[in-house]
């Protein structure tokens, strides 16, 4: 009994730690007062003016549009270059493995810099276009590692099944092997999707002066005084990436997969 | 089956950085034939298949099928169809869409498709499975649903890799049973690939053995088993006594210093051969009544048969019979003209992988 209570105590300690900042981020943005440390009464007041604010609905739009197309194009690269991987003898096949998680592990600081290195010394404006391109870059390596798991588990009779029943290579791609690693595709895209929403390093090196993310956006108004919208907008933002975690981890504890046409 | 061939292999020729998995192998293929590739793992057997199939090609050599060079086509384009090993049935398809898959690329009509998946189900005895998942068929079942899904095309040949393989041995023996019955109804060509002696002599018409790329007999099954052409062969096709002698003359052989009378002739005079005794071959009688005498060293009961060792001349024989006789006993050794098989001894190792003129 006392061994468990002394359990459940180490881990409730353990979340306090990691939660309690965000905890009083979340009360924060509800607090009527302006002060940080005076509680004013409930209001949903610093929410109306963030959505108001027409910059930071600005760089929400900017983060949404970036999140989404860099997860879709780096679903379709990353996808592609786990089936190449997959398929290679098993000498080139790891080095290939270790190449694409660098990326991964890599500060993002370095990241960052030598993304806008290369920007600058292509002599290519940095804007949308490099950002975009960024975050394609960073989240491959996310969509390869999720990918890969499920083209290993593929029989590979079922590709030369299809070939031998008469389909064409494409064909048998869409129809055989795309719906078997599907959930590991899923699962990669909405990764991919998450870490471009987080991101802030990145983005902050290769986004240049004239757009912002959200992330980008909040680090300047904190710089110039902290607004209680910015903790409305913070909140919001936890909590979008907490549901795609959760989606995530459910997907990948869901082992047999209930989707079935009949 | 008839004479006229269907697929002739010519010079295939097939290698894996440096590793020769198929050499120069020529081979063909009647209509309407079962014919049963064997072999140990590694023997070339499933390259064979594959490149027929056109999953592999040859490095040189070509294949012919009904007079046409099919060498370079693409799997999807040759008119043969294959059942995998694993069964490779589409999991995300129900078993309806999974016989279909073919049918549908072919823009076969809906009425067609749904009548050549009740008639394919029926030729299986799985009336009723079309709306279930693969994943919830025992393996006797989607081995089947793989075998209906190949022939609903129609295919001239069908190409078997080890089809039994994963199954218990009271399913593979049924499925042995069905297997022979389907191709009597369908009257197509089989390739079967399989390592399982058994399975290969109870099913085919012809039978090839192979070894490390070289073809080393064909035969009927009795061919194979009976008369074995080398001593890999004999090892292979169920248990043997394989037994260095000499050839005194025709007729007469000298097995461990003690001549037998046996029916071979043509191996000239005093030539070193092997000589094959098949362990059921072999009598164990009076010690008097023997050609060579014996001890019985051990014993076994295998079920429909016991299994002795007798060790007489400094060899351990093997020996099936139906009666018992006690480790110690001594025994007469006696084997029937008929049941010693004389086999050249090869010279070299190119020899001991007989190719043989077909």
């Amino acid at each position: 009994m006392v061994k468990r209570f002394f359990e459940r105590f180490y881990i409730g300690l353990i979340l306090v730690f990691l939660y309690a900042p965000i905890i009083i981020l979340i009360v924060l943005s509800f607090n009527s007062s302006k002060s940080r440390s005076k509680w004013g009464g409930f209001t949903l007041h610093w929410y109306k003016e963030l959505f108001k604010n027409q910059s930071i609905m600005n760089a929400l739009y900017t983060t949404l549009i970036i999140a989404f197309l860099s997860a879709l194009i780096a679903t379709i690269i990353g996808t592609a270059a786990a089936i190449a991987i997959n398929s290679m003898k098993k000498t080139p096949r790891t080095i290939m493995i270790a190449i694409t998680n660098i990326p991964m592990l890599n500060a993002d600081i370095v990241t960052g810099i030598s993304l806008m290195l290369l920007f600058v010394a292509l002599r290519y404006t940095l804007g949308f276009t490099s950002v975009l391109i960024s975050h394609i870059t960073f989240n491959i390596p996310y969509v390869i590692l999720s990918v890969m798991p499920k083209l290993k588990q593929l029989n590979p009779h079922t590709y030369e099944a299809a070939l031998d029943l008469g389909a064409s290579p494409v064909y048998a791609f869409f129809r055989v092997i795309l719906p078997d690693i599907f959930p590991g595709v899923f699962t990669g895209f909405f990764l991919a999707f998450t870490m471009s929403l987080d991101d802030f390093v990145i983005t902050h090196f290769t986004k240049g002066p004239s757009i912002n993310t959200l992330s980008t956006k909040i680090y300047t108004e904190v710089r110039k005084g902290i607004k209680p919208e910015i903790y409305a907008l913070s909140t919001l933002m936890f909590i979008t990436v907490l549901l795609l975690l959760i989606i995530i981890n459910r997907r990948s504890a869901d082992k047999k997969e209930p989707v079935r046409r009949l | 089956m008839t004479d006229n061939k269907l697929i002739n292999l010519v010079n295939i020729t097939k290698s894996y950085n440096d590793n020769i998995v198929l050499d120069e192998l020529n081979l063909y293929i009647r209509e309407n034939e079962f014919l049963t590739l064997l072999g140990p793992s590694g023997c070339g057997k499933t390259t064979t298949l594959r490149i027929i199939g056109g999953f592999e090609s040859p490095d040189h050599g070509q294949v012919i099928f009904e007079g046409r060079d099919i060498t370079k086509m693409a799997p999807n384009e040759r008119q043969l169809n294959t059942v995998f090993q694993k069964y490779a049935l589409f999991n995300h398809l129900t078993i309806a869409e999974n016989i279909a898959f073919g049918l549908k690329i072919k823009k076969k009509s809906k009425a067609y498709i749904d009548d050549k998946i009740k008639y394919a189900l029926k030729l299986v005895n799985l009336e009723g499975f079309e709306n279930r998942m693969p994943d919830s068929l025992s393996g006797g079942q989607q081995q089947r649903i793989a075998i209906a899904r190949a022939i609903v095309n129609e295919p001239k040949v069908l190409l078997l890799d080890e089809p039994l393989g994963a199954l218990d041995l009271k399913l593979r023996q049924d499925m042995q049973y069905e297997l022979i019955r389907l191709k009597n109804e369908l009257g197509i060509t089989f390739v079967y690939v399989t390592h399982d002696q058994e399975e290969a002599l109870t099913m085919s018409d012809t039978i090839v053995v192979m070894n490390q790329g070289y073809i080393q007999q064909i035969g009927t099954p009795e061919d194979i088993y009976n008369e074995p052409q080398n001593a890999f062969v004999a090892d292979f096709i169920g248990e043997s006594n394989i037994l260095p002698s000499i050839m005194v003359e025709d007729k007469l052989v000298n097995i461990l210093g003690t001549n037998f009378a046996c029916v071979d002739t043509g191996f000239g005079h005093n030539k070193p051969v092997d000589v094959v005794i098949r362990p059921e071959d072999i009598d164990l009688v009076k010690p008097e009544d023997g050609i060579i005498t014996g001890v019985v060293t051990s014993l076994l009961f295998k079920g429909v048969h016991y299994e002795m060792e007798v060790n007489a001349h400094g060899y351990d024989w093997l020996v099936h019979s139906t009666d018992l006789v006690p480790v110690g006993s001594e025994v007469g050794i006696f084997v029937d003209p008929f049941d010693i098989q004389i086999m050249n001894k090869p010279e070299s190792e190119d020899e001991e992988a007989v190719e043989l003129e077909l």
